[in-house]
Order: C-alpha cells, then sequence, then structure tokens
C-alpha cells in the first residue's frame, strides 16, 4: 500500500514498516539535490516532527514524518549519491523506513490518484 | 506590495521554461528546465545567457564626471581611459558599504550598473549628492550577460568587434547589426560580456545569443553558484551598510591615490583600519562533509564559541563540495584555520579556504 502525504512525501507500507521517501512531484520542485541529512536508526517521531532535511542547491527542505514511530533504517547510499533523489525519488532514493506506531494514522493520507491531483492543483 | 515588474524577456523567460520567482522587485528565473547545477556547468565549459535586466543602468553628464564620482567612491576614476570600466563601491560616512556597481568612461559621460535591489536609493543619492550633474535612470534597456570560456566564440559571430575587446573594456559596437554598449565582464568568474541593448531589440539579441551552438539560457540560481564559486560578494549578503571595505577584504577597490588624499564618505574610518587593521575579515570558508552552511549560519571556534556568521554559502557545482563566505576575528581569518559551523544544532568541522574557490578565467590579452 503507498500513499502520499501534503508535504510531497510517499510511504510505502509492508507489515507494519512504512518506507518514506519524497515524491517525483518533490524532486522537481527541489530541484538538484546535493545532501541528505538522514535521522538515525532508533529514533523515535511522531507524526508531524521533523525526521530529515534534503539540500537543494537552492535551499534546505525539511522532510517531516508522516507516521508515528521507530526509524528502524536508513538509505545510507544517499550519503554518497543524494542525486539519486533527483534520479529515482520513488524508488532507489527512499529515504528511511520507520515502524509503525499507530498505523490508524495512514487513514488521512491521500492515495495515489488524489495524491496525483493535488500535486496537479500544487504545481 | 508594489506590482512585481517584468523584463523584456519575460516572455522568453516562459518560452523557455524558466521557473519564475520574485527578485527585487522583479520576476526573474531562478532556473530553466535543465536545473541550477547543469546552468552553472554550461557557464564554466561553453556559454550561459543570463537576464540581468533588473539591475540599474544609470548614466552620469556633465563636466568632469569622474571627479564627481570620485566623492562618493573610494575608486580613481579621473585616469580611466575610455572605453573602461572599473568595479567601485558606494561608502557611507560610517565607512559602511551603500552597494557596489561597475562604472564605465563613456567619453563624455560615465555609465553605470547598479544592483537591482539598491537602484532606487542609488539614483535618488547620486542626484542629491552630484549637485550640478544629470543623472538619469536608462530605463528603455535590458540587459544580458553571456559567459563562458566559449562566450566568445558566439560573440565573435554575431559581434565582431567584440574579439578584440579585453577585460573590463566597454564599448558601442554593433551586435546582431543592433547598437549596443558592450563590457567584456561578469559575475560568473568566467570570461563574458555584458551587453546593454534598446529594450525593444532585446528579445531578438537574446535569441539570436541562444540560437548559437555554444549557448543555452541560465538562471539566477547558476548565477548566485558561479559568483560564490568565483569568491565575488553579492551586496545584501556578503557587504552591506554595516561592513567596511577593509572589513570586506576588498583593500584593492581603494585607488593608491585615494589611500593618501581620502575624499570619499567614511575615508576616515576605512583609511585608518587600512593603517591599524581591523578586528573581523571576509573569508572563504569550506566545511567539512557534505552538509551546505547557508547563510546566517553561526561560526564557532573551536571551543565552541560564536565568533561571527556566514554570509553566503551553499554547494559549489564545479568544486563539488558546499562553500561559504563569512566574517571571522582577524586572527583566525588565515587560511586553513579551523573553525565549526552550527548547522542545525550540529557542530560540523570547517577551514578557512582561499578565494575564489574556482579559478576566474577573464580573458586579459
Amino acid at each position: 500500500m503507498i500513499k502520499f502525504t501534503e508535504a510531497h512525501e510517499w510511504i510505502e507500507v509492508e507489515n507494519g514498516v512504512g518506507k518514506i521517501g519524497i515524491t517525483d512531484f518533490a524532486q522537481g520542485q527541489l530541484g538538484d539535490i546535493v545532501f541528505v541529512e538522514l535521522p538515525e536508526v532508533d529514533d523515535e517521531k511522531s507524526k508531524g516532527d521533523e525526521i530529515a532535511v534534503v539540500e537543494s542547491v537552492k535551499a534546505a527542505s525539511e522532510i517531516y514524518s508522516p507516521v508515528s514511530g521507530e526509524v528502524i533504517e536508513i538509505n545510507e547510499s544517499l550519503d554518497d549519491n543524494p542525486a539519486m533523489l533527483n534520479s529515482s525519488p520513488e524508488a532507489d532514493g527512499w529515504i528511511f523506513k520507520i515502524k509503525l506506531s499507530d498505523e490508524s494514522e495512514l487513514e488521512n493520507l491521500m492515495d495515489k490518484d488524489a495524491y496525483a491531483k493535488y500535486a496537479k492543483e500544487n504545481g | 506590495m508594489s506590482e512585481t515588474l517584468k523584463t523584456s524577456l519575460y516572455n522568453l523567460h516562459k518560452e523557455l521554461g524558466g521557473k519564475m520567482v520574485p527578485f527585487a522587485g522583479y520576476e526573474m528565473p531562478v532556473q530553466y528546465t535543465a536545473g541550477i547545477v547543469a546552468e552553472h556547468k554550461q557557464c564554466r565549459e561553453k556559454a550561459a545567457l543570463f537576464d540581468v535586466s533588473h539591475m540599474g543602468q544609470v548614466t552620469i553628464k556633465g563636466e568632469n564626471p569622474a571627479k564627481a564620482l570620485e566623492t562618493l567612491v573610494p575608486g580613481v576614476y579621473l585616469k580611466l581611459k575610455e572605453g573602461r570600466q572599473r568595479y567601485t563601491i558606494f561608502t557611507n560616512d560610517n565607512g559602511g558599504i551603500l552597494d557596489d556597481l561597475m562604472v564605465s568612461n563613456m567619453g563624455d559621460h560615465l555609465f553605470v550598473v547598479v544592483n537591482a535591489a539598491c537602484k532606487n536609493e542609488d539614483i535618488a543619492y547620486m542626484k542629491e549628492k552630484l549637485v550640478g550633474y544629470e543623472v538619469t535612470e536608462i530605463t528603455n534597456r535590458s540587459l544580458i550577460a553571456i559567459q563562458g570560456p566559449e562566450a566568445k566564440t558566439a560573440m565573435a559571430r554575431i559581434a565582431p568587434e567584440s574579439v578584440s575587446m579585453v577585460f573590463m573594456d566597454f564599448r558601442s559596437i554593433k551586435v546582431g547589426g543592433i547598437d549596443c554598449f558592450v563590457a567584456r565582464a561578469g559575475y560568473t568568474g568566467e570570461d563574458g560580456f555584458e551587453i546593454s541593448v534598446p529594450e525593444e531589440h532585446a528579445e531578438k539579441i537574446a535569441k539570436l545569443l541562444l540560437e548559437q551552438p555554444e549557448v543555452a539560457p541560465a538562471g539566477l540560481g547558476a548565477r548566485d553558484t558561479l559568483r560564490l564559486e568565483a569568491g565575488l560578494c553579492l551586496y545584501g549578503n556578503d557587504i552591506d551598510t554595516t561592513t567596511t571595505p577593509i572589513e570586506a577584504s576588498l583593500e584593492w577597490v581603494i585607488g593608491k591615490r585615494r589611500k593618501e588624499e581620502g575624499g570619499f564618505p567614511g575615508a576616515n574610518v576605512i583609511l585608518k583600519q587600512l593603517k591599524e587593521g581591523v578586528t573581523r575579515k571576509r573569508v572563504g570558508i569550506i566545511p567539512t562533509g557534505k552538509a551546505p552552511a547557508r547563510a546566517h549560519t553561526k561560526i564557532l571556534n573551536m571551543n565552541g564559541q560564536e565568533i561571527g556568521e556566514i554570509t553566503s554559502g551553499g554547494f559549489g557545482p564545479t568544486i563539488g563540495c558546499p562553500i561559504a563566505m563569512g566574517y571571522v576575528p582577524t586572527d583566525m581569518a588565515a587560511v586553513g584555520t579551523e573553525l565549526k559551523l552550527l548547522v542545525r544544532g550540529k557542530e560540523i568541522p570547517a577551514k578557512v579556504a582561499a578565494t575564489p574557490f574556482v579559478e576566474q578565467r577573464y580573458y586579459r590579452g
């Protein structure tokens, strides 16, 4: 199951674990990404907490956790290759995985069609 | 808020996929479809075209305008030859910097280019101070910059008279058959030209330049990364009314004769600093790692005490790492000095670095 946030993040949930990244629309808006500040494994985050920072040539953009839970894995390959967020934002460019503490938080997020419409309206 | 202004290349920017943002009262392209890094590299490797029409173009006319100008700036203009351009700054009575500008000798008058964000104040200031002189803003000319190692090749084709120009030459020549003012200068550290063109011909000239195989458009984003790598100050960030030219490491703008004679606003402060030194200096800084340190990032000494602030910072696409400029105490201004930067609560090791970060490649003949 993939859901999307109004902050242009995606979350793919499998067995209570959410894999999170930014959308293709978001990377297009940000432009060339040169640095990703990753969270740390074992970080406990609440929904809406700042959890990572994506720096483009232009500016720094905070990533907020779309759900509450514990960070269980981070995509360390982004340290050497932050441009993966531009080339493959919704696959290889995932940012972190989080063990969800409350799956009901997913209910308010958008599905693919709703997000496509939202991104179009906000583009 | 007053309405955002458009330059005469606005429609062309839209056609080219420019992402328009408000900048100094104008709607300007921050980037085109290629993106900032590609546009930056285009300029370092081939040639990039920038619309800089938002900047103020001004003429000063009257009896010996160079002498009048010298009352407002620390530069030497009396001996600036016709057809030459020189960089200078307006200083205030405290030795601070009101703006930086380019001044060209056009024979019987001076041609001045000032920053967009300062132009109204600058023009009012010149009109007030240069009594008996005619200070006129030229509002019907656009300004197009073409920058990069292959700019000269593109220009040779459409403006053959440009080939004999060297860095900081300024001439009235034809570009694509149109009478233009052309300077061999720019704000990227590369060889290149700035073309002042009657606005009704601006789009035609821009398109003619873009038709040249070496040339592609670049926006304000690349302009900023290019000037930062070249170690060039941005007014409002790296220099302003709270910084003196000595603190800003711009001693070289003070002419030899002016050092002896003074006679410009704030000369007492600036010449004293020149003799006795200053407590802080603008330096280049390279952070360790990949996190860029943006403007207003705090600079710490190795004990963690705050000693200054980053004034410009970001990622340098050519050097391939974060780069920055900022002010540090003079005893910590030597190249190689270790310091720390406070980025989002984390102390990042950094070092004072020589500027320019990327070698300037002006054509001096």
